[in-house]
């Protein structure tokens, strides 16, 4: 399965944007660990930007950076992520173990997995289809494996946004991600231009790439969304070769990067 | 696109574990729904309850045990589901089977169970495994394991469409030769988020689920699961996938599109996609929520793809189990294949005074009809649209 890739997001501690992102992973600029300065998506009606929660945020910044003010309506989306929105889930699960059971009825409907899809489809405006996944720490690469199927089997373009947020306590003990994060990559079908490059994609067996800066390493096993993180190196580098994606049960996934 | 072959089938909710128990109460008109009490809950609500959940699963499993995860396995055991995926590994090898469940709330009663018996210091309880029961990936990856698969296991969450979107993904991944056969469904079970989430938001019916009636006041919250597995090359007569059809509202997050634009959208590329016109659809397996917002919406989109003479026979099937929300792709893709196989539409049970401002051709009994292609329609939160197309193979 080939893919070409026409941009990048992402947003993770010291890597709050795609350009500066590229500049730590050639090694051009040390990575240092500070928080992500807060977001208030633009594409967002002003009622629903002030509501939004820190998982639609996180996932906006990203889907905003890739798309850089082009129409996306007519893009299909992929979103994908382990956990959703921890904070919403730890409401609503402490408010039913009281006996009144007092649920909000915003933060029920923001629970559903594909809430951050459902706000960027009202904001751009698009029709177009769209499918939220879950893969736990292999999140990224189903994601990634889902998005490439949808620009192979329909020819169209594809957003994908993959994002997670921590939990709050007591839930953090059970699922403790190190930071929040999100990447976005907006793919196209290969043999047209490809601004960035074009990606080969099948299952295999062999181990998942590493990062040779512990620090990025760090990153990389801080949040699914920053499994993407070998690969996005190869790409901010401009170096072909092939990465190895752990993904959700079952085989990797490998890919192979020309630039 | 190519039809897939569906060489295993089986749903399990509130009317019985497997086929059979669905089929026999479809046909007999009687509902699984029934005003008992989901634990502590005090809603004065319907639920359709499946029974049989309360013994935990054991040994090697005993981790994952949840009541999702114990609907999800008993489902696997019911109409040689796993017998036929053991003969489908023969065939293709365990890493060639793909593995695409969809579910809206997963493991969450596990949570909220964590939740009541915190400590304390607020700490949760030990033993509580988030990533074997609520984490949404679980229920996915739970199946894989049960059917020892080792392809790629894909949660699909897309709140009430999810397992009719997992036909969508699965044909996609076929079609690449990422996998030879897939086995697709949904799991989702009874939970306090559901029940009182959606009565929050004024959804919940104190009456009995009344799809398509002119007094309809909500849904009832149902659980179920169930599975298919799909193949590559059905032999003329089989049952298979037809066409798949995605879309979004870009409306509301909880509202449908009050004009059902979303809806005809995902109808009219599944009509496309299986290569027919409308007029060759024999009957519409609807979302039918019974909410007065969705059924309305609903038929504006039916009616507009259809017309609203002489269109097919349409009913919802949540007067007979409840909406099964992430599981009710899977359950109703169930429904319209017993509805081609054994040659009847089901009736849209509870409707006692059908709405008039609806215009679709409602069967408000059952009826006998040679049904040769059926589709089935799940909508979700975030305006999140799926339609299947199923019939026999050319």
């Amino acid at each position: 399965m080939r893919v070409a890739i026409e941009a990048i997001g992402l947003a993770a501690p010291g890597l709050p944007d795609w350009p500066s992102a590229a500049r730590v992973l050639r090694g051009e600029a040390a990575h240092e660990a500070v928080e992500l300065p807060a977001y208030a998506p633009q594409l967002l009606p002003p009622n629903e930007r002030r509501r939004a929660t820190p998982a639609v945020r996180q996932a906006f910044r990203v889907a905003e950076e890739a798309i850089a003010g082009r129409d996306a309506s007519s893009l299909a989306t992929v979103f994908a992520g382990s956990d959703g929105d921890m904070s919403i889930l730890h409401r609503i699960c402490a408010a039913v173990a009281e006996p009144q059971k007092l649920v909000s009825p915003t933060d029920f409907h923001n629970s559903v997995h594909n809430a951050a899809a459902g706000y960027w489809g009202i904001a751009v405006a698009s029709t177009a289809p769209s499918t939220t996944l879950a893969g736990y720490d292999g999140s990224f690469a189903l994601g990634l494996f889902e998005a490439a199927l949808q620009v192979v089997s329909d020819a169209r373009d594809v957003l994908l946004v993959v994002f997670d947020v921590p939990a709050p306590p007591p839930l953090f003990d059970a699922r403790s991600l190190g930071c929040a994060a999100s990447c976005a990559l907006w793919l196209k079908p290969a043999g047209g231009a490809a601004p960035l490059g074009h990606l080969d994609l099948a299952l295999g067996d062999a181990a998942e790439t590493t990062l040779e800066v512990s620090a990025l390493e760090a990153l990389r096993l801080a949040n699914p969304a920053l499994r993407a993180l070998p690969l996005l190196q190869r790409v901010a580098r401009g170096e072909a070769g092939t990465v190895v994606l752990p993904n959700a049960g079952g085989r990797a996934l490998h890919l192979h990067w020309q630039p | 696109m190519t039809p897939l072959r569906l060489s295993a089938l089986t749903a399990t909710t509130a009317l019985g574990a497997g086929l059979a128990a669905q089929l026999e109460a479809l046909q007999a008109a009687r509902s699984g729904l029934s005003q008992r009490r989901f634990e502590d809950c005090t809603l004065d609500s319907w639920i359709g309850e499946v029974d049989g959940l309360d013994a935990p699963l054991r040994g090697e499993w005993a981790m994952w045990d949840c009541r999702v995860n114990r609907l999800a396995a008993r489902a696997l055991d019911q109409d040689g589901f796993r017998a036929a995926v053991a003969a489908a590994v023969e065939r293709h090898g365990a890493e060639r089977i793909g593995v695409f469940i969809g579910t809206s709330t997963s493991g969450t009663l596990a949570t909220e169970h964590a939740y009541q018996q915190r400590h304390a210091s607020g700490a949760l309880p030990a033993g509580y495994s988030y990533r074997h029961t609520h984490n949404p990936h679980a229920v996915a990856e739970f199946a894989q394991l049960q059917l020892g698969l080792r392809n790629v296991a894909v949660a699909i969450c897309t709140a009430c469409s999810s397992s009719a979107k997992v036909f969508a993904a699965a044909s996609r991944a076929i079609e690449a030769r990422v996998c030879d056969a897939a086995v697709v469904g949904g799991a989702d079970s009874l939970c306090f988020t559901t029940l009182y989430g959606f009565n929050a938001l004024q959804l919940v019916s104190s009456d009995v689920c009344r799809p398509a009636d002119a007094k309809r006041k909500g849904i009832s919250v149902g659980e179920g699961a169930g599975y298919a597995l799909l193949e590559r090359e059905p032999r003329g007569g089989e049952l298979a996938l037809l066409g798949y059809g995605e879309s979004s509202d870009a409306y509301h997050m909880s509202t449908p599109d009050p004009q059902g634009r979303g809806a005809a959208l995902a109808m009219r590329a599944a009509l496309q996609r299986a290569g027919l016109a409308p007029s060759a659809i024999d009957y519409v397996n609807l979302h039918g929520t019974a909410t007065p917002a969705n059924d309305a919406a609903e038929d504006r989109g039916v009616s507009e793809v259809f017309g609203s003479l002489n269109g097919p026979w349409c009913s919802s099937t949540k007067g007979f189990t409840g909406h099964t929300l992430g599981a009710a792709g899977i359950v109703e893709a169930a429904f319209s294949c017993l509805a081609i196989e054994h040659g009847f539409v089901p009736p849209s049970l509870n409707t006692q005074e059908l709405d008039p401002a609806l215009r679709a051709r409602y069967a408000l009994a059952p009826q006998t009809l040679d049904v040769r292609y059926a589709l089935s329609n799940s909508f979700g939160f975030g305006g999140n649209n799926a339609c299947l197309i199923f019939g026999r193979a050319a």
